[in-house]
Parts: structure tokens; C-alpha cells; sequence
């Protein structure tokens, strides 16, 4: 594999200017509707905002990797006196919560950093400030890229396996 | 597909524990928008004026407004109606914060309450999977612990939840609805709450809502959400901070209470106190409110941060805003602002309207004072201020002894009580307790406003104009220079002549006919606002806010497939507008009932603010006695509610 220089996006999260208002979450699921921007739906966000307003908990958490199983352990961390929940610190979407998945089919969701925009839409909608974003360039070896099909195939077939998926496709292929 | 709005209401039957999911009728979203229009013609059609407010035909009217839960910045109000206990008119209070986009997300715009339930029940819906669920477990459980209990009973932290208090649950007539940071609290809405044995609402919702003009839509919310980004940067010069920049008062931001403290009466509405705002008060204020004060918070989809999350020492944490900072302390004539912080702790639990309550209090300590009241009616009250205030709220909230009486606001007590007590009501407008101001020249603008408004609140009749005039030409000059929102280029020129003094200054200018357009301005934004269930805080209550008449049609059509203009929107607001004026009138509502408290202003002018009404009844399209004629319920295609009041005998 060859390396090449790579465009590395980042969000910077200040959970301490959180206002807890959810823009992000509103404005990411109505970019990634089809068409764009016709519907929106904060559960379909690759962004919450973990909230628990009466113990000052306010926390935006993107989603990244699909994981098949739960973690062994769980964590709690307690910062300036605040406790967080398990998983708050998180990004995957994973069995033992219902975070970042579709609501209709289950798949599961990532952040793709809103792709074409000049930056990330949850961040052009947090006037708070909360979130902003940064870019710096890095070496990387390159990878292989899937598409948005291959990447929710992959996670059926690690959910369900490969043989079960390709059964499935058979039979809905028959009935046309 | 239903666009911006979901098409379909929620009946609850609480008697017979019925539950059915009812299409609406889209004629009427053209017609009446949504929100407070739409609920009044549900009022108006079911609930006719002989039904008692704690009756089991009354309504309870849960209303999201048209275009809540879209992207539009501060589309998340909730809006309430039922028939006031307090007043007997129609109250429509509301609230912010997340429950309103939930409810849409759950696949519905209102949920109706008809009916009475035999126990204590809360409502639980989940999209499709609607459940009344037993709620005797949370008898007396404060309105925040009631939304932390269900939802950890529900075991899911992302339902929303409306609760009452104990207020509400013993039918208390200042009983709030209390949701995350917002509640809706005037009027009494909690009582009628309790009164149909509902605890709480808790809603969860993971549906789509859709658009009718994505592209467009989208390019709308972008041009407000920038609009509200420069306006931030660009506070208008000349006001008190408070009215300078956009949401509602920004009073958990700001320290500098300086204008409340010494403009506003304490007490019993009574006492002005010029010289309170020192440094030494400055400094002590300032770092109470920096120490309870946790972090700056905002409800669903809006920037602006006009509430807080309020943490002392020995207490459980609530969330607070707005003028409630205030109102204990001066009510109670107690300096130290910690004292407001803690007692409204309790009060938010109890669920109580913060305006109010405070001012009955206040009522009550007077007639102790004055010997209206007796040491046997204080029975086992404390002597010093704070103390008066503790013990009375715990007696209120419960009904026990003179707190049974106090419970139902000083207009109905002071009658209970007799022996002069009448006079100690003095800041009721409808029977409904006043912001405690007290001014001396009559503003005629003021004055309709306070008449005539159908929700008896000034915060949500004003806005738009500045209260008082700029001193200087300059001034007015560059307020005017970037104000588009005005209907018409008239009004810029009413602003560039008013004077503090001489013959263009109150009571005279604005002219009658000049006080009548600024009035109708004004209201018919908060019309519009409370149709579509944007905050007033970015629309209708603050000067330049990025919604105006001339955007809204351009929101409404592009979320709804509607065609809308300034001509339809103004003609929707004006029907929603007098929709309620009819209810009213209905419930007896007249004239005579149209006055600002006597002392509000020292110079009063008996002649002029007769035709100040005169004029603006004319306008509206009513009779002298305030009922809109036939001839314009017949322009606004309300046909039927002037066969309605004909047969009722209001109309010839």
C-alpha cells in the first residue's frame, strides 16, 4: 500500500458552551434525508446530545463505527463532580443501546462529516459554539472505500452473516 | 403526505379511558394555521360558554404550533387552551422547550383532553402506542420530580415530559404546567390539569416530519439562523439591555437589575424603591446569580439562552428564566436575591405561576397588616419576610385554612375575605394579577394593549415598537434605518416624530388612529407566533427580530405547499384574533371589562381612552361593545360564529 498526504476532519466539542438546544441533531437529519432537507427527525441524527439538564450534563456525541457486540466492561467517569453515564462518551452503534441506529430498519448510522458542505452542518447551526471545526492534513496509508451500500452490507453481514444476507437477497429478488 | 404539521389529533376521553388518533381537516390550516388557532376552534366548536371551567365537557387543548419541529430556529412552542378558572375566558398560556417537537415527531399536532379521569393518571405516548397509565404513585411529587420519575419509570432520558404539581393537582387557580426549562403558567391551565386527574404528559417520538419546499425551506432557516447571529452582534442602542437584543428578557444572562428594582413596584404592587440598585447591591446580586447559576440553556432548535439551570447549596436543581428571578423578592420586600432562587425552587415544584403567586403573597401580608386579615388566619406564621412567604406558599399550594381562600387569586379572595379587602386587588385586569408596574403618563399604546388583550399579559400583546420614544432625531433616525420589519413605511414615521415632551408625546402621540395601527401591528405578530408555535422571543416580543410579516408567508407556503401572502397571513391572524374575541364575548366578556388597574397610570384621561377603545373596536370590525359585527365574521368566512352569537343574543 502506498501512503499519501489526507485531508483530516475534526470537530472540536465544548461541552461546557452546550446549550442543549439540539440544532445539530435537527440539522443533520434533514441534510441526510432524501431528497435533501425534505424531512427531519432528530432520531435519525449522527449527532446527540446526551442531556440530563438537572445534574448539568450536556454532551455531544457523533456516531462512528457500527460494533457487532457489547463491550465487556463499561465505564462511568466522573468529571468536575459530574457523573456520566456508561457509554455517554461513545460513538458506536452497538447492541446494548439504541443510539445511532435507523428507527425504521435498525441499520446502523455514522457521521460523514457532511461530505460536500464547506463544513460539517451541525457546526454552521451551533451559534453557541459548542462545536466547531478544524482541518489539518496527514500521513495515511490508503484504504480501500465503501460506498454507502457496501457499509450498511457489511454491517448485515457482520449482525447476521454472510450466508444469511445472501439468502435473503436471493428470496427478495424473486418475488420482483 | 401532511406537510410541516402531521395531519392527526389525539382524543383522549379520560371518563371512559378512550384513546383515538383523529385525521384533521386541512382547510383548516389554511384558515386558522395552526396552534392557538386551531385550538380556539376546537374551544369554540365543542366547548359551548355555559360549560364551568372544572367541568368535565371543558377541554384541555394540548396545541403545536404549524411549523414546530421544522428546522425553523425557536419553532417549539406548546400551546395550551382551556377555559381559565381565574377569569372564565379562554386561557391559552404556553411553553417552550422540547415537548412540542416530540409530539410531532410521534406522529401528532394536538392532544384533547375531554372528560375527567377518577384517578390520578399520566399520559404516555410512544409514536403509535398511546397508554394512560396509573399515576397514584406520584400524588404530591413535585412538577420536576415528576418528569425525573416517569422518565426513569419509562426507562428512556429522551421523553419529554409536561407535569404538574401539587398546585395543580389541588386545583390552585395560579397552577403551572412545568416542562424541562419552560412551563405555561398563566391562567390557571394546571388547576384544569388536576381538575381531570392528569399528572403528566410524557411523549417520545421517532418519526420523520416532512417539507413541502426542502430546498426553499432550508434557504429561509439558514437566512433567520444568520440574521439571528448578526442581531447578536448588534444591540439596539438606547434601550435597557433587557429589550436590546432578541429572545425573552434575558434575565439569567444579565446581572443589572438596576431598571427592575426601581422601576417596578414591590410589595403589593405598591412601592417604587429609586435608590435600591447600589454598588454594594450590585456586587452581592451579581455573585448570587454567577453562584446558583450552572449553565445558560435554550429550548429545542433555538440559540438564544434565556434560561438557566439553577443549583444552590441544600436544594434540588431546577431550571428557571425570565422575570421569576425577580418576583418573590420584591413581592416579599426581601434584598437578598437569594432568597428569590430558593424560594422559586420550591415553587416550581409546587407548579405555580412566578407572577401571580408572589403577588398574592404580597396581597395577603398586606391585609395582615391592615387588619383585614387576622393573627388567627396567620396562625403559626412566621414574623419576618421570608418566613411569611414560605408558610403562605405551603398554604396556598395545599388549600389549608386562608391558604384555601388565597388559592384562587386575589380578585375571587379579596370577595371571599369582604370587609374592604376589594381595594387590596388593585393590579387585576380581568381578574388576572398584573405585572406590579405603575407608571405616570398615560401611554395610549399601552392602553389598548392592556385592555384589549385577550390573554389579560402584556408580554404577549407588545413588541415590535419601542415602548418610549428615542430622545433625539439621530437616534430615531438610525433606529429606523434597517427596519424592515414594519408592515407599512408609516410606521417608521409615527417612531421619527414621537417626543418625550411636548405636543407629539403621550397621552396625545401616537394619535389615536396611529396608537390603533401600532396595537394591531403588534398583536397580530403574537397571532401569528402563537398559530405557528414560534417564539416570541425571536419574533413578536423583541424590537428587529428575524421573523416578520414579510418572511412568514415565504415560511408558511414553503413548509406547508400552502400559497400564503402578507394579505392571506395578516387575514388568518386577524380570524384567529377574533375567533377568540367571539369566545370571549360568548363567556360574558364586555366592555366594561376592558381596563388597565386603576392606578396603573397617575394621569389618567377618562375622555381620550375612550376613544382610544372607540377607535380601536372600529378597526378590528366590532361593535362599540367590542363584539365583532356580522359583516366582518362574514369577511373572515366565520358565518358561523355570527349565527352562533345572533342566537346567543349578542348579535342583532
Amino acid at each position: 500500500m502506498s501512503t499519501t498526504r489526507k485531508k483530516v476532519k475534526l470537530i472540536k466539542i465544548d461541552a461546557d458552551k452546550c446549550n442543549g438546544c439540539r440544532a445539530c441533531e435537527m440539522i443533520c437529519s434533514a441534510f441526510h434525508a432524501t431528497p435533501k432537507y425534505s424531512s427531519n427527525n432528530p432520531e435519525r441524527s449522527r449527532v446527540r446530545v446526551i442531556r440530563d439538564p438537572l445534574k448539568d450534563v450536556y454532551l455531544p456525541v457523533y456516531a462512528g463505527e457500527y460494533t457487532p457486540s457489547e463491550c465487556k466492561g463499561r465505564d462511568k467517569y466522573v468529571i468536575d463532580g459530574k457523573e456520566y453515564d456508561e457509554c455517554s462518551f461513545c460513538r458506536a452503534s452497538c447492541p446494548s443501546r439504541n443510539l445511532f441506529k435507523e428507527p425504521d430498519s435498525g441499520l446502523p448510522l455514522k457521521c460523514d462529516m457532511c461530505e460536500d458542505e464547506e463544513e460539517p452542518l451541525c457546526v454552521t447551526w451551533c451559534l453557541a459554539k459548542a462545536l466547531t471545526y478544524e482541518e489539518r492534513e496527514e500521513e495515511r496509508e490508503e484504504e480501500p472505500q465503501l460506498g454507502e451500500i457496501e457499509t450498511g452490507l457489511e454491517a448485515l453481514v457482520k449482525k447476521h452473516g454472510l450466508q444469511k444476507l445472501m439468502d435473503s437477497v436471493a428470496r427478495l429478488s424473486k418475488k420482483g | 403526505m401532511a406537510y410541516a404539521e402531521t395531519g392527526f389529533n389525539l382524543e383522549i376521553d379520560l371518563t371512559r379511558g378512550n384513546i383515538e388518533r383523529v385525521a384533521t381537516d386541512p382547510k383548516l390550516t389554511r384558515l386558522y394555521l395552526g396552534g392557538l388557532g386551531t385550538n380556539s376552534k376546537i374551544l369554540w366548536d365543542r366547548v359551548p360558554p355555559e360549560v364551568e371551567p372544572f367541568s368535565p365537557e371543558n377541554l384541555l387543548v394540548f396545541g403545536t404550533g404549524l411549523l414546530v419541529g421544522t428546522p425553523a430556529p425557536g419553532s417549539n412552542r406548546t400551546i395550551v387552551s382551556t377555559i381559565s378558572p381565574q377569569t372564565g375566558l379562554m386561557a391559552y398560556s404556553m411553553m417552550g422547550g422540547f415537548w412540542a417537537p416530540e409530539l410531532k415527531y410521534a406522529g401528532y399536532d394536538k392532544v384533547i383532553f375531554r372528560g375527567k379521569s377518577p384517578t390520578l393518571i399520566y399520559l404516555y405516548i410512544h409514536n403509535d402506542k398511546v397508554e394512560i397509565r396509573d399515576a397514584t404513585h406520584l400524588h404530591g411529587k413535585g412538577a420536576v420530580e415528576t418528569q425525573e420519575l416517569i422518565k426513569k419509570e419509562l426507562k428512556d432520558p429522551n421523553i419529554q415530559v409536561a407535569a404538574i404539581g401539587l398546585a395543580g393537582e389541588n386545583r390552585v387557580f395560579t397552577a403551572s404546567i412545568e416542562q424541562g426549562r419552560s412551563s405555561a403558567s398563566r391562567l390557571g391551565i394546571g388547576a384544569v390539569m388536576g381538575d381531570k386527574g392528569i399528572k403528566a404528559i410524557a411523549v417520545r417520538g421517532t418519526k420523520d416530519l416532512n417539507i413541502a419546499k426542502p430546498l426553499e425551506y432550508m434557504k429561509l432557516c439558514n437566512e433567520v439562523l444568520k440574521y439571528i447571529s448578526d442581531r447578536e452582534e448588534k444591540p439596539v442602542p438606547g434601550v435597557m439591555p433587557i429589550l436590546a437584543g432578541l429572545g425573552s428578557p434575558q434575565e439569567m444572562l444579565h446581572t443589572d437589575e438596576k431598571w427592575h428594582t426601581e422601576n417596578f413596584s414591590w410589595g403589593n404592587s405598591r412601592t417604587r424603591r429609586k435608590e435600591f440598585w447600589t454598588k454594594e447591591v450590585e456586587e452581592k446580586w451579581t455573585a448570587t446569580q454567577e453562584g446558583a447559576r450552572t449553565r445558560l440553556i435554550s429550548c429545542y432548535n433555538c440559540p438564544m439562552k434565556c434560561g438557566a439551570i439553577i443549583s444552590l447549596p441544600g436544594m434540588s436543581t431546577y431550571m428557571m428564566k425570565c422575570f421569576s428571578k425577580l418576583t418573590y423578592n420584591m413581592a416579599a420586600f426581601v434584598d437578598d436575591l437569594e432568597f428569590g432562587f430558593r424560594i422559586a425552587q420550591r415553587a416550581t415544584e409546587y407548579g405555580v405561576d412566578g407572577f401571580s403567586t408572589p403577588q398574592i403573597m404580597a396581597f395577603a401580608v398586606e391585609l395582615w397588616d391592615a387588619g383585614i386579615l387576622t393573627d388567627a388566619d396567620f396562625e403559626g406564621c412566621p414574623k419576618d419576610n421570608e418566613g411569611k412567604f414560605y408558610w403562605l406558599l405551603d398554604r396556598i399550594v395545599r388549600r389549608e385554612g386562608i391558604g384555601d381562600i388565597l388559592a384562587d387569586g386575589t380578585h375571587w379572595a379579596a370577595l371571599k375575605i369582604g370587609n374592604g379587602a376589594e381595594a387590596y386587588a388593585h393590579n387585576n385586569i380581568k381578574k388576572h394579577e398584573q405585572l406590579p408596574l405603575k407608571l405616570g403618563m398615560l401611554n395610549p399604546i399601552y392602553f389598548l394593549m392592556y385592555c384589549t388583550g385577550e390573554k389579560s399579559n402584556i408580554t404577549q400583546i407588545e413588541g415590535q415598537f419601542p415602548q418610549a420614544p428615542f430622545p433625539t432625531m439621530e437616534e430615531r433616525e438610525e433606529f429606523v434605518s434597517d427596519w424592515v420589519h414594519v408592515p407599512d413605511d408609516k410606521f417608521k414615521q409615527y417612531l421619527l416624530d414621537w417626543e418625550l415632551r411636548g405636543e407629539k408625546s403621550n397621552p396625545y402621540y401616537p394619535t389615536v388612529d396611529m396608537s390603533v395601527d401600532i396595537v394591531d401591528w403588534q398583536e397580530k405578530m403574537h397571532y401569528i407566533d402563537d398559530a405557528l408555535g414560534i417564539c416570541a422571543g425571536l419574533s413578536s416580543f423583541p424590537l428587529k427580530p428575524p421573523y416578520h410579516i414579510h418572511n412568514y408567508p415565504k415560511f408558511i407556503s414553503a413548509a406547508t405547499g400552502i400559497d400564503m401572502d402578507e394579505a392571506e397571513l395578516s387575514l388568518a391572524a386577524k380570524r384567529n384574533r377574533t375567533l377568540l374575541r367571539a369566545f370571549n364575548i360568548r363567556r360574558g366578556l364586555t366592555r366594561a371589562d376592558e381596563k388597565p388597574p386603576e392606578d396603573h397610570w397617575r394621569k389618567r384621561f377618562p375622555e381620550l381612552e375612550e376613544q382610544l377603545l372607540d377607535a380601536y373596536y372600529k378597526f378590528k370590525g366590532w361593535n362599540n361593545q367590542g363584539i365583532p359585527t356580522k359583516e366582518t365574521l362574514h369577511e373572515l368566512d366565520m358565518d358561523y360564529v355570527s349565527a352562533d352569537l345572533e342566537q346567543r343574543g349578542f348579535l342583532p
